[in-house]
């Protein structure tokens, strides 16, 4: 066992980090600065400055226009634009459905959809929930009935993240309506903008954005070219989407960032004479998070070594899940301690009361309550551990 | 970056699981926390003859030249069995000592006999008012004739009661807490002015208080350089609690698979409680902390030789932290998920709860290493 990097993969480092330090835009710098707290425009833009270096895509096979590295490779990437406080990419696209195209769609599915989520011309949103389709997402009710080469589709979905940006949404719905419900769930690609009876309003969160939408389909046809593995195969599909998605779940690149920002905050908070970073119970507090960090670091390292070996993900993308959004939200408490008095500001607070690196930090606090909801809740996570890690007789 | 054990480590692992089972269930710890020693000399010439006490000694000294990683393979399972064999006092920090400090002679006459398994050795470091500070240290040693006359007192010191060879950290220089001016000195167990008040602990294991009263010792029996100890004998004390985080490793897993066992056999309500949710959910939290505490061993037993100090520190502390958080949840929910008979003494689980209360204090606890954590270089970094 071994945590060291070889030399070539130090170079990588330097190439990297002096690439980004290149590459990224004044402004955007500025704003990554400023608590990265990126406009979607800013995303996408730096989506293709990666698109451009060809390296969008760190977990891709290179045959597909990924970078085809190694675990090594990628987490050095990963901790590199932390470092520089990049703006995170959109994953639907490029960590989710096109990782499930690669394992199972057809040839035409990765030849038409593939090299536009690479270069971000076509932007993605996932359609799981439904109002009475949360934890329980098998009872998911959206309906696709067939008619010729299509599947008519009628139904609404919700907690569609970022689908006002999106142009294709990948959806579950209802095909088979006999037997277990999960044995009647197919996978489905549609396009938001030319298809007629597709709507999408966003909602207000609490963190003050619009990051989730409601979605309706009102006898929106889909293609059957459109269904990603067979019909009344898609609980399979989405299961092993969420294998792909398991490196980013837990949210460590997040709660690294985080912990960049609580120490800034702190450094730049004045007690007294001295600042908030001087204060030893207050560093103790940001040690303690660093330092579990690094156990979920390592855990999360050990299950990309085991994927990289082909070892199918089991349940362990479920502890990452948990202990990692868990962190995720202790870090933007922590912020929010760190500003103390400030913490009581809002994104358009003015420069004098909150200077503008501190503007996002409530924004964040509040939107962040949904790491331990979304992707499935936590509580669901304990249920999957418990049922199919431990083997506990169900009730 | 690898995770993976070699073939070898692998057959280790094996080895050392099967010993224990064979060899030292916790049936036979059970006997042996009633008898004065602890342990036994017999068990451990079999522990030598397994190759393990010289595993992670370099082959020009005579060892396998193995790694820290072989020590915590052997460690988790040991922690399994609750074998009492001074595994950590004398394989670990003694033994880790003298091969990095010990010169020819020293070795030979300190070194070989422990890894063939005919002496075991101590390390006596802590003193009543220390607490965890590896500095502060009020044992005094004068140069006197040719050699140097020790006096002073060091607390619980591992198998101090029964070792035949004791490292002993005194002061040749400087004051209290200073790093500078600290020495290691080899004293032998039955030396003249040395008294052992042997200590039975909460884990039914011995430890000593080693009262030090004019013991003179020859010029041969200093280790390393006068007064250039201190990055020595912080390095034996990384390594102890590295050592402390495989060793609870084995008691964490224990506990868990002990307590899922327990969820599915045991009936109320007409149904096993495993099928409450509210148990599950505390189960499935105990899973996601013995997996951290797994990693964090692996963390710390690929760390331990690093020459990199800080990171060292930075990295050992952190996974120090798991095990005493982590462990801690795990520890305290077996307790709580088995009920009554958790805390009888016929069952296993108190045995397990005690020795990894022990670990967690042992070589820093939770506060020291977030303090020291805090301190090192690399933490005023945003980057």
């Amino acid at each position: 066992m071994d945590l060291s990097y070889t030399p070539e993969q130090e170079q990588f480092r330097e190439e990297v980090r002096s690439w980004i330090a290149e590459a990224m835009p004044a402004t955007m710098k500025k704003h990554a600065e400023d608590g990265a707290n990126f406009e979607h425009a800013e995303v996408m833009e730096w989506h293709k400055i990666l698109y451009e270096k060809g390296w969008v895509a760190p977990n891709w096979p290179a045959e597909y226009g990924g970078t085809g590295w190694d675990v090594a490779r990628r987490s050095i990437f990963q901790e590199e634009c932390v470092r520089a406080n990049a703006p995170s990419l959109s994953p639907f696209g490029l960590s989710m459905v096109g990782p499930l195209m690669i394992q199972y769609g057809t040839d035409e599915q990765k030849k038409r959809f593939l090299p536009k989520i690479l270069s971000g011309e076509e932007i993605w949103c996932q359609g799981y929930s439904e109002p009475n389709a949360g934890s329980d997402l098998a009872n998911l009710q959206l309906r696709a009935d067939k008619d010729g080469d299509d599947y008519i589709l009628n139904g609404q979905k919700t907690w569609t993240t970022y689908a006002q940006y999106a142009d294709w949404i990948f959806v579950l719905c209802r095909t088979g309506f006999e037997g277990k419900k999960q044995e009647g769930i197919s996978f489905l690609l549609a396009d938001i903008h030319n298809t007629e009876g597709i709507e999408v309003k966003p909602f207000l969160t609490t963190g003050g954005t619009l990051a989730f939408s409601e979605t309706w389909f009102k006898n929106a046809r889909v293609p059957q070219a459109n269904r990603v593995g067979p019909e009344n195969g898609g609980w399979a599909m989405a299961k092993a989407l969420l294998g792909h998605e398991r490196t980013g779940i837990g949210g460590i690149a997040e709660s690294a960032r985080g912990l960049m920002q609580v120490k800034q905050i702190a450094q730049r908070t004045a007690v007294g004479n001295s600042t908030l970073f001087d204060d030893p119970d207050f560093r103790r507090r940001i040690a303690r998070k660093e330092m579990r960090l690094r156990a979920i670091e390592i855990f999360n390292l050990r299950q990309l070594a085991a994927a990289q070996l082909g070892h199918a993900p089991g349940a362990e993308s479920s502890v990452l899940k948990i202990v990692g959004t868990e962190l995720q939200q202790e870090v933007s408490e922590l912020c929010m301690d760190a500003m103390g008095h400030n913490a009581m500001g809002w994104l358009d607070s003015p420069e004098e009361a909150l200077p503008s690196y501190q503007q996002a930090v409530a924004s964040q606090f509040n939107y962040l309550r949904a790491a331990t909801i979304y992707g499935g809740s936590n509580e669901i996570q304990k249920n999957i551990i418990a049922k199919h890690l431990l083997r506990l007789p169900s009730a | 970056m690898n995770f993976d054990l070699t073939e070898e480590q692998q057959m280790i692992m094996d080895q050392a699981a099967k010993f224990v089972a064979n060899e030292s269930p916790v049936s036979r710890f059970r006997q042996l926390r009633e008898t004065e020693r602890g342990w036994e000399p017999e068990m451990w010439a079999k522990m030598a003859e397994q190759g393990w006490l010289a595993i992670a000694i370099p082959e020009e000294q005579g060892g396998f030249g193995g790694s820290f990683v072989d020590l915590a393979i052997i460690l988790e399972q040991l922690g399994r069995g609750l074998v009492p064999e001074p595994f950590i006092a004398s394989a670990v920090l003694a033994g880790g000592i003298l091969s990095d400090l010990g010169d020819d002679a020293q070795r030979e006459a300190w070194l070989n006999p422990m890894i063939e398994g005919r002496t075991s050795l101590a390390f006596a470091y802590a003193e009543t008012q220390s607490r965890y500070n590896p500095s502060d240290c009020l044992t005094r040693a004068e140069k006197s004739g040719g050699g140097w006359t020790l006096s002073g007192e060091k607390v619980w010191v591992l198998n101090g009661h029964a070792a035949d060879q004791i490292i002993v950290v005194a002061r040749t220089g400087g004051s209290q807490l200073d790093e500078a001016g600290l020495s290691l000195f080899v004293i032998d167990g039955e030396a003249k002015g040395l008294t052992r008040i042997r200590v039975p602990g909460m884990d039914g294991q011995r430890t000593a208080v080693l009262r030090l009263d004019g013991v003179e010792v020859g010029a041969d029996r200093l280790l390393g350089r006068e007064g250039e100890a201190f990055p020595s004998i912080e390095k034996a004390i990384d390594r102890g609690a590295a050592a402390a985080c495989a060793e609870g490793l084995g008691q964490v897993r224990e506990l868990f698979e002990r307590t899922v066992a327990y969820l599915k056999e045991r009936e109320q309500f007409g149904v096993p409680i495993g099928s409450f949710q509210a148990l599950q959910h505390v189960a499935s939290d105990m899973y996601s902390e013995v997996e951290l505490c797994s990693s964090a061993s692996i963390l710390a037993s690929i760390q331990a030789d690093n020459p990199d100090e800080d990171t060292r520190k930075a990295d050992i502390s952190a996974a120090k932290l798991q095990l005493a958080d982590g462990g801690w949840f795990v520890q305290e929910n077996a307790i709580q998920l088995f009920g009554g008979i958790g805390i009888t003494d016929e069952q296993d689980e108190g045995l397990f709860f005690k020795r990894l209360r022990v670990l967690n204090g042992l070589f820093g606890d939770a506060d020291w290493h977030v303090a020291r954590f805090q301190s090192l270089k690399g933490f005023e970094a945003i980057d």
